[in-house]
């Protein structure tokens, strides 16, 4: 699949020296939804300030279905749909007209049915006549959602939109967000709740200070760094490991009910023939066997703070 | 050129004030009408006529450039540095358009405000007093000049301001001032002589006495030197817009 949107080198340095990007390089394919994942301070925010043309690029260049931000900002520019972090809107203003001002920003003209199909998806259409400040917190990023989606943007940068929004609208926007995939759009999401790149996304990148550590497909990622853990539940509780398991690398849990055993899924052998064998033969009595495997939310700490990488 | 853009921020901004119409409508009245009574009626009937004109006369052309001036200002530098007080500005600059069109937008809407209360200005003194134009046409120059001009300053003091404070501080402290000084309620005529060399220094004694010889005929300075005075001023602004534009300054980090 072609790549929609294409940062090269992409390098971020504020007045005050502070480097935000560190020479990114990161390809998008038209119609994926890429979750962004990364630490506060870590050149989230920058990254998509830059590539929708809020900040200013030190050095590098981005380009979006071909254009270039820069030389071909009004083409470029045009793709892109923008849903920032913080709710910024005109607190007068109605959302229907907080709405067409986005669209009529955009260059397009009218379209009264395209913004109605858009308020009606988002459950914004009954309060289309409200003033912006009579709405609660939830409804209004709904409504920063709607400003991004009223000129048809064919790429849509999520900044955390879904930071402290209850379980319900957050589900809500997942279905928005899946629907927009139908349509084609491609979406960038950045997100603190790692179990919505879990939930919605198609591939996972990882930014820490300024840098792209990786960025994978997110089944992919999550069978390379993924880790089982194999929970051993005992009948009677031990004060520590048996000298027989201790060659497993096995841990023993608080209460000493279970022994705590991590393997590779891709490893050839993954060792737990041997070690239940070595179970048997420290006359151990099993109460119940389980595994666990590995979130997103686990790889991704393990990622920033270098455990995993 | 975006032209679609252009509309909507004009748009957009003229709804603001439609929204607080009655303010808007109410205010310049009110305190037109309170000038006409204070300086009119009561200081007025003291004076006598002011170059053959009577003095409620002379000072409509004053009372409107007053207005349209402090207007044109206010509401240029408050429509562009609200949005990046509450933080809205993220919008105009990751939409296709570039600085050109935003100042259009954006001057556009103020001077149209500023225009509409010099017209109401005009409409309430013309209840007080019998006003002729000498030279209509000059006079919508001269009106029109000094809106655009005066919202390109306000756009400028916009972009320079950090806080509501500094908004609030060259309409204030300078153009205020000056416009007072600058021969709103008297011809520099009746000033000492030292006093009449000084206020030549006040840049807009030029717009006033322009805007008053194409009411009355008659300026304290040449109406060619008040024409080169609002279309220096109006370039001068678009200069340091356009300096704005290409550095970013304020604007963009």
């Amino acid at each position: 699949m072609a790549a929609i949107l294409s940062i090269k080198d992409l390098q971020k340095t504020y007045d005050g020296g502070f480097q935000a990007l560190k020479g990114v390089t990161l390809d998008i394919e038209e119609g994926e939804i890429l979750a962004l994942l990364g630490p506060n301070g870590a050149g989230k925010t920058t990254l998509i300030s830059t590539v929708c043309g809020i900040t200013t690029p030190s050095a590098g260049s981005v380009s979006v279905g071909g254009h270039d931000i820069i030389d071909d900002f009004r083409a470029a520019r045009r793709l892109i749909g923008l849903v920032p972090q913080e709710i910024n809107l005109e607190p007068f203003e109605t959302v229907w007209n907080s709405v067409t001002f986005s669209r009529g920003l955009f260059g397009k003209p009218r379209n009264d049915a395209l913004i109605e199909t858009i308020l009606r998806k988002l459950s914004l259409w009954d309060k289309r006549k409200s003033q912006i400040k009579e709405l609660s917190g939830g409804m209004k990023r709904r409504v920063l959602i709607a400003k991004a989606l009223s000129h048809d943007p064919r790429v849509l940068f999520l900044d955390e939109p879904t930071a402290g929004v209850d379980v319900e609208l957050r589900k809500d926007m997942w279905d928005v967000v899946a629907d927009l995939k139908r349509d084609g759009v491609t979406i960038i999401l950045t997100t603190h709740y790692i179990e919505e790149a879990e939930a919605i996304a198609d591939r996972v990148g990882v930014i820490t200070n300024g840098e792209i550590l990786l960025v994978q497909e997110k089944n992919q990622l999550m069978r390379q760094l993924g880790q089982k853990q194999l929970e051993v539940q005992l009948t009677d509780p031990l004060q520590e490991v048996p000298e027989v398991l201790q060659r497993h690398g096995v841990e023993l849990s608080k209460d000493g009910r279970a022994l705590i055993y991590s393997y590779d899924t891709n490893a050839e052998r993954t060792g737990i023939t041997a070690l239940l064998n070595d179970v048997a033969a420290a006359g151990l009595t099993l109460a119940d066997v389980q595994t666990r495997e590995s979130s997103l939310e686990d790889i991704f700490v393990g990622l920033v703070s270098g455990e995993a990488a | 050129m975006n032209w679609t853009a252009i509309a909507a921020i004009y748009r957009f901004e003229m709804a603001r004030f439609f929204r607080t119409l009655l303010q808007s409508f109410l205010s310049p009245v009110l305190s037109t009408s309170l000038y006409f009574v204070v300086f009119g009626a009561a200081i007025g009937s003291r004076i006598d006529e002011v170059e053959g004109v009577s003095y409620g006369a002379f000072i409509v052309p004053g009372l409107i450039m007053l207005s349209v001036m402090t207007q044109a200002t206010s509401n240029a530098s408050f429509g562009i540095y609200f949005p990046k007080f509450i933080g809205t500005i993220y919008e105009l600059f990751s939409a296709p358009v570039n600085f050109l069109e935003i100042v259009l937008g954006y001057v556009g809407a103020a001077a149209t405000k500023a225009l509409f209360i010099g017209v109401v200005i005009l409409a309430t003194a013309a209840v007080f007093v019998d006003i002729q134009i000498a030279h209509p046409v000059a006079m919508v120059v001269f009106l029109l000049l000094t809106c655009v001009s005066f919202a390109l300053l306000g756009f400028i003091i916009g972009v320079w301001a950090k806080n509501f404070e500094q908004l609030q501080l060259v309409p204030l402290l300078i153009v205020t001032p000056l416009v007072f000084l600058g021969g709103s309620f008297y011809s520099i005529s009746m000033l000492p002589s030292i006093w009449q060399k000084i206020t030549l220094f006040n840049p807009v004694v030029y717009l006033i006495s322009g805007f008053r010889w194409s009411f009355f005929g008659t300026a304290d300075v040449p109406v060619g030197l008040s024409l080169l005075a609002i279309g220096g001023f109006t370039l001068f602004c678009l200069g340091v817009i356009w300096w704005i534009f290409k550095t970013g300054w304020r604007i963009r980090s």
